[in-house]
C-alpha cells in the first residue's frame, strides 16, 4: 500500500542513515580492522615470510620471526613517514613526515566538506573531483594570468577558487532541483567535462606555459602563492584556509538558519516541504557552498602544492573525499579527522615502500576496507562482537501503527 | 481449532511489552481484542504469528503446545493473519497475490496460475466475497483487496485468523460487510481474533472481549457493558468520548474556496471543481473515506499541489499559486495528514521541531543565526502548554509516542496567530487522551475566531467536532450538511448517495453496527 511503501527507506537514504547515526567507536574498530588485514597482506606479500614458509615445519620460528619483521617494520616505516622520524639529522627534519600528512590532508579536507555538507542535504556528491578541477582552474587563471599587489593577488585567486567550484557544484544542485535529475549522475558526467575542460584549456595559449610541450601552465606569481611554512615541505597556508572552511561547515551546519534547512532537508523532504522550506533552493544552496570549499581545495593544490596547474591537478582527490566524508560520518570535525588518517597513510605509504619494499597499493587495499566496514556496520559489530543497542520497542509498534 | 495462551510475556529491554498475558480464543469465536494504541495487541498478536519469539508463556493450539519461529510456522497450524497494512503485490492479479508463497508448479515448473484462481472462486462463492481472481489489486477498493487478505489466509487453511484493525480503512458500509463475512466464517468455524479500538464495532460483533492496558490484561468484560465502561477499562479512568462545545460564534468568511480543480501526476481529476467556505469560529469538517481527494485538497490550499486550479481566497486574498511558505506566512496553520512523514523530521528534536516553519523568524533567528538557547526554552513552554510527555526539548521526535508526536505538530501550528487552520486527520492513530486533548485544543482555536477545516475519516470525529459537514466522494462533494447530521446519512453520503436520497434510505434502514449499539448516539 502507498501509506506503508513512503515509509521504507531506499537504499540510499538506509545507508545514509546508518552513515549518520552508527558509533564512533565502530569507525574507530573499522580502521583497526582494516590495518590488522593491510598487516596480514603485508606478510603474506614479503618474500621472506614465503621462503622461511617453505621450512616452516622444521624451524617454525624463523617463519613467526619473519612475519613479526615483516609487518612491524611495514608500520614503522609507515609512522616513521608520516608522523615523527627519529632516525632524522636534526629535529626540524624529524618532523617533515608530519608536514607531508598535513600537506596531503589540506585539500583533503576541503573536498570532504564538499561531500558531507551535500550527505546532510541528503545527496551523494560524487561531484568533489570536478569541483576541484575547476576550483583549481579559475585560481590558476587568476595566478599567473593577472597581475596585483601581494596579499589582493592571493585572496582574490582563492576567491576564483571558491567561485569555481561553487558553480560547478551549483549546476548539479539546479538541475537536481529543476528537473529531479538524480545528482550521482549529474556529478559524475560534470567530473568528466570538467576534466576534459582542463585538459582542453591546458592546449590553449592562455594556460600554457611558454616553451613547453607537456599541458602544463605557467607557475602562479608570488604574490599569488600560499606561502609555505617550511624550506623543505610543500605545506603551505592552504592548511589553515581549510581549517577555516571547517569551522565554517560547522558553525553553517549548527548554528545558521540555513544549516537548519540543509538538514531538515536532508532527514525528511516531505517534512521540511510543508513546513515551508524549498527543497530544491535547499539543494542548490548545498551544493554551491559544498563545491566552493572543494574549490578552495583545488586553489590550494595550484596555489600551494603544486604552485602549476596541470591535468593531475586533482589527483584522486575527489573521490578520496568521499571516503574522508564517509569515515568522518560527515560531521566537519570528523571529516578533519579523516583527511589527517589518510593524509598519514598517503605520506607512510611512500616511506614504507622505499624502506621495506612493501606495495604502496597496501594502503589503497587498507583504504577501501575502512570504508567497506564503516559501510558494513553488522560485520564489524560480528568481528568485535559488539551489541546492538536495542531500540525503544515502544516506539517501534508505536511507530509501526501510527 | 482453538487458541490458548498462557502466561505470554514479552519483554523489549526495561519494557515489559506483554506482561503474562492469558488469551483463550474459542472454535467458531469472534473474540474481540480492545486497547489503546501502544497497549501491546500488536505484539501479543505478532508472537501468535511467529512474528515475534515470546520471553515466557506458551501457546496451546487444540491443547497442545505450538512454536512458531516464523509465520510459516504459525501457518502451519492453522493460523492466519490479515495486518493492517496490506501485503500484497499491487501489479499482480489477486490469484498470482494468493497464491504467492506457495505457488504450485505442473510439469518443469510451471506456475499453476488456473489451481490458484479455482481456489479463489472456490473461497469467493462459498463466502460471498465477490472476488475476481483475474482483477488486478491495485485497482481494487480497499475493502475488496482486505478480501483478498483473508482468502490468502483461508487458501492456507487458516481456522483462527487475526484481524488486526481491519475496519481502518473502510467505510461505515464496507464495515458491514466485513461484519458479515466474519459471521459467515465464524458460521463454519473459524475462530477470529478482532483487534480494535472501535467501541461500536466491539459490541456488534464480538462473542467475548478481552481488553489490554499498558500490556496487561485488564478485563473481560461481557458483551453487553456500554461503551463508556469499556472505554474506562481501557484508558483506566472515565473518559468523555464526546467534547463539550458551545455553539459556534461565526463570523465572515475567512476562506473561500472556488472551482478547486486539482489533478494528479498520472491525470486523474482527483478533487474537481469544489467549493465551499470557512468562516471565522466554525469548524467545518470534510468528511469521506480516505482516497476521495481530501487529502489533495488540504495540500492544493497550502501549495503543496503543483497542479491545482480555481481560487482560495483568505480574506479576499489569492493563495492558489503562491509557495508554502507564503501561505503559512499568510495565517494559515496545517496540521498534515501523516505526521511522521509530513508533520516532523524524526531526527530532529522536539525543540526543532517546533520551529521548523519558523525557524528562520525572530525571535528564532537573527539573520542568518540560529538562536538554539531560544528555541530551547520555547520548547519548554511548548511542552509544558501542551503537556508533551518527551523527557526534554532535546529528545528525538521520533522516539516519541505517536499521541506526543501530533502534540509537537499542533503545538507548532498552534502557538502562533493564525486566520484559518487546516487539519487532515487530526487523531488518527491516536489514543483516546490525547485524542480528546486535540479536539479541545481544535475547539478553543475555532472559538478564538480562527477558520477551522478538519478532515476526517473517523465518524466519530467529524460529529464531535463539525459544525458544518462537506462529504466528499471521488473528488466531489456531495454535499454540505448541519454538524449535526445522523450518521447514517453521513455514512451513505460517503458512498456518494445524495443528501436528500440519503436521509430517506437512512430512515429505511439502519446500518448494522448503529442499529446494535444502544440508543441513536450511544457515546455518552
Amino acid at each position: 500500500m502507498s501509506e506503508n511503501s513512503s515509509n521504507e527507506l531506499t537504499i540510499g537514504q538506509r545507508f545514509f542513515r546508518e552513515l549518520t547515526t552508527g558509533g564512533t567507536a565502530l569507525t574507530l574498530l573499522s580502521i583497526l580492522l582494516a590495518m590488522l588485514i593491510g598487516g596480514v597482506l603485508i606478510v603474506v606479500s614479503d618474500p621472506d615470510v614465503q621462503e622461511t614458509a617453505a621450512y616452516f615445519l622444521s624451524r617454525p620460528t624463523d617463519t613467526l620471526l619473519a612475519i613479526w619483521e615483516s609487518a612491524s617494520s611495514a608500520y614503522a616505516a609507515m609512522f616513521a613517514g608520516s608522523v615523527i622520524d627519529f632516525e632524522a639529522a636534526s629535529f626540524g627534519e624529524s618532523l617533515i613526515p608530519l608536514a607531508d600528512t598535513l600537506t596531503y590532508a589540506t585539500p583533503l579536507i576541503g573536498a570532504g566538506l564538499a561531500v558531507a555538507l551535500a550527505f546532510r542535504a541528503g545527496l551523494l556528491n560524487i561531484g568533489a573531483q570536478g569541483q576541484i578541477l575547476i576550483g583549481a582552474t579559475l585560481a590558476g587563471l587568476v595566478g599567473f594570468g593577472m597581475d596585483l599587489p601581494p596579499v589582493v593577488h592571493l585572496g582574490f585567486a582563492v576567491l576564483a577558487g571558491f567561485i569555481g567550484g561553487a558553480i560547478w557544484g551549483g549546476i548539479a544542485g539546479l538541475i537536481k532541483a529543476k528537473t529531479g535529475a538524480h545528482e550521482v549522475i549529474v556529478t559524475i558526467m560534470l567530473n568528466h567535462i570538467a576534466a576534459l575542460l582542463l585538459a582542453y584549456l591546458l592546449t590553449t595559449q592562455l594556460f600554457r606555459r611558454k616553451g613547453q610541450a607537456a599541458p602544463i601552465s605557467p607557475f602562479v606569481a608570488d604574490s599569488a602563492a600560499l606561502p609555505r611554512f617550511f624550506a623543505d615541505s610543500r605545506l603551505n597556508l592552504g592548511l589553515f584556509v581549510m581549517l577555516l572552511a571547517a569551522v565554517y561547515s560547522w558553525w553553517l551546519l549548527s548554528r545558521s538558519t540555513m544549516g537548519f534547512r540543509f538538514k531538515a532537508v536532508g532527514h525528511n523532504p516531505h517534512a521540511a516541504t510543508t513546513a515551508g522550506i524549498s527543497v530544491g533552493r535547499s539543494y542548490t544552496a548545498v551544493m554551491f557552498i559544498g563545491g566552493g570549499l572543494a574549490g578552495i581545495a583545488g586553489a590550494s593544490q595550484v596555489l600551494g602544492t603544486e604552485s602549476y596547474l596541470s591535468t593531475s591537478i586533482a589527483g584522486e582527490l575527489g573521490f578520496d573525499a568521499i571516503t574522508v566524508a564517509l569515515l568522518g560520518r560527515s560531521s566537519p570535525i570528523g571529516t578533519v579527522a579523516a583527511s589527517l588518517l589518510f593524509g598519514a597513510l598517503r605520506a607512510g605509504a611512500v616511506t614504507m615502500q622505499a624502506q621495506t619494499g612493501t606495495p604502496i597499493d597496501i594502503v589503497l587495499v587498507v583504504q577501501s576496507l575502512i570504508v567497506l566496514f564503516i559501510a558494513a556496520p553488522p560485520l564489524v559489530r560480528a568481528v568485535f562482537r559488539l551489541k546492538v543497542r536495542a531500540a525503544s520497542p515502544m516506539a517501534a509498534e508505536v511507530g509501526g501503527k501510527v | 481449532m482453538k487458541l490458548q495462551l498462557r502466561g505470554i510475556t514479552k519483554r523489549f529491554g526495561s519494557l515489559v511489552a506483554n506482561d503474562r498475558i492469558d488469551l483463550t480464543v474459542e472454535q467458531g469465536e469472534i473474540h474481540c481484542l480492545l486497547g489503546e494504541n501502544g497497549a501491546g495487541k500488536s505484539t501479543l498478536m505478532n508472537v501468535i504469528y511467529g512474528l515475534l519469539q515470546p520471553d515466557d508463556g506458551e501457546i496451546l493450539v487444540d491443547g497442545k503446545r505450538i512454536t512458531c519461529n516464523n509465520p510459516a510456522d504459525a501457518m502451519a497450524v492453522g493460523i492466519g493473519m490479515v495486518h493492517q497494512h496490506f501485503m500484497l503485490v499491487p501489479v499482480f492479479t489477486v490469484a498470482e497475490n494468493v497464491m504467492l508463497g506457495a505457488e504450485q508448479t505442473y510439469g518443469p515448473g510451471f506456475l499453476d496460475v488456473d489451481a490458484a484462481r479455482h481456489r479463489v472462486r472456490e473461497i469467493s462463492e462459498r463466502y460471498g466475497f465477490h472476488v475476481d481472481p483475474d482483477a488486478i489489486v491495485e485497482n481494487l477498493p480497499v475493502g475488496v483487496q482486505q478480501r483478498v487478505e483473508i482468502i490468502k489466509a483461508l487458501v492456507r487453511d487458516a481456522h483462527v485468523l487475526i484481524l488486526d484493525e481491519p475496519t481502518a480503512v473502510l467505510t461505515p458500509q464496507e464495515t458491514d460487510e466485513l461484519i458479515e463475512i466474519m459471521r459467515q466464517l465464524k458460521a463454519n468455524g473459524t475462530s477470529i481474533v478482532f483487534i480494535t479500538h472501535k467501541l461500536r464495532e466491539v459490541r456488534a460483533i464480538a462473542d467475548r472481549i478481552t481488553v489490554i492496558r499498558l500490556g496487561k490484561v485488564v478485563g473481560e468484560p461481557d458483551v453487553s457493558a456500554s461503551e463508556s465502561e469499556l472505554a474506562s477499562l481501557m484508558v483506566g479512568r472515565a473518559v468523555t468520548l464526546a467534547v463539550a462545545k458551545d455553539p459556534p460564534d461565526v463570523g465572515d468568511v475567512v476562506v473561500d474556496v472556488r472551482g478547486m480543480t486539482v489533478v494528479d501526476e498520472r491525470d486523474h481529476v482527483v478533487v474537481d471543481d469544489v467549493s465551499f467556505d470557512v468562516k471565522s469560529g466554525e469548524i467545518l469538517a470534510v468528511a469521506g473515506v480516505q482516497g476521495n481527494g481530501q487529502t489533495e485538497l488540504t495540500e492544493a490550499i497550502m501549495g503543496l499541489q503543483q497542479r491545482a486550479t480555481g481560487s482560495v481566497l483568505l480574506h479576499g486574498v489569492e493563495l492558489l499559486g503562491k509557495s508554502v511558505r507564503s501561505v503559512l506566512r499568510a495565517g494559515v496553520g496545517f496540521v498534515p495528514e501523516d505526521r511522521r512523514v509530513d508533520g516532523l523530521v524524526g531526527d530532529f528534536t522536539v525543540a526543532e521541531n517546533l520551529v521548523l516553519d519558523r525557524h528562520d523568524e525572530p525571535p528564532f533567528a537573527s539573520g542568518p543565526m540560529l538562536k538554539p538557547a531560544v528555541v530551547r526554552r520555547s520548547a519548554k513552554d511548548r511542552i509544558a502548554e501542551f503537556d508533551i510527555r518527551a523527557g526534554s526539548g532535546a529528545t528525538l521526535a521520533k522516539t516519541l509516542s505517536g499521541g506526543n508526536q501530533q502534540k509537537v505538530v499542533i503545538a507548532r501550528e498552534l502557538s502562533r496567530p493564525l486566520r484559518a487552520l487546516v487539519a487532515a486527520q487530526p487523531t488518527r492513530g491516536l489514543d483516546v487522551g490525547s485524542i480528546e486533548f486535540v479536539h479541545r485544543r481544535l475547539i478553543a482555536e475555532r472559538d478564538k475566531g480562527t477558520a477551522v477545516l478538519i478532515v476526517s475519516t473517523e465518524l466519530d470525529e467529524v460529529s464531535a467536532l463539525a459544525d458544518r459537514v462537506l462529504v466528499m466522494y471521488r473528488g466531489t462533494v456531495v454535499g454540505i450538511v448541519p454538524g449535526d447530521t445522523d450518521r447514517d446519512v453521513l455514512g451513505l453520503m460517503m458512498a456518494g448517495v445524495p443528501p436528500e436520497e440519503a436521509a430517506e434510505r437512512a430512515r429505511q434502514h439502519h446500518t448494522l453496527v448503529e442499529g446494535l449499539a444502544t440508543g441513536q448516539d450511544g457515546r455518552e
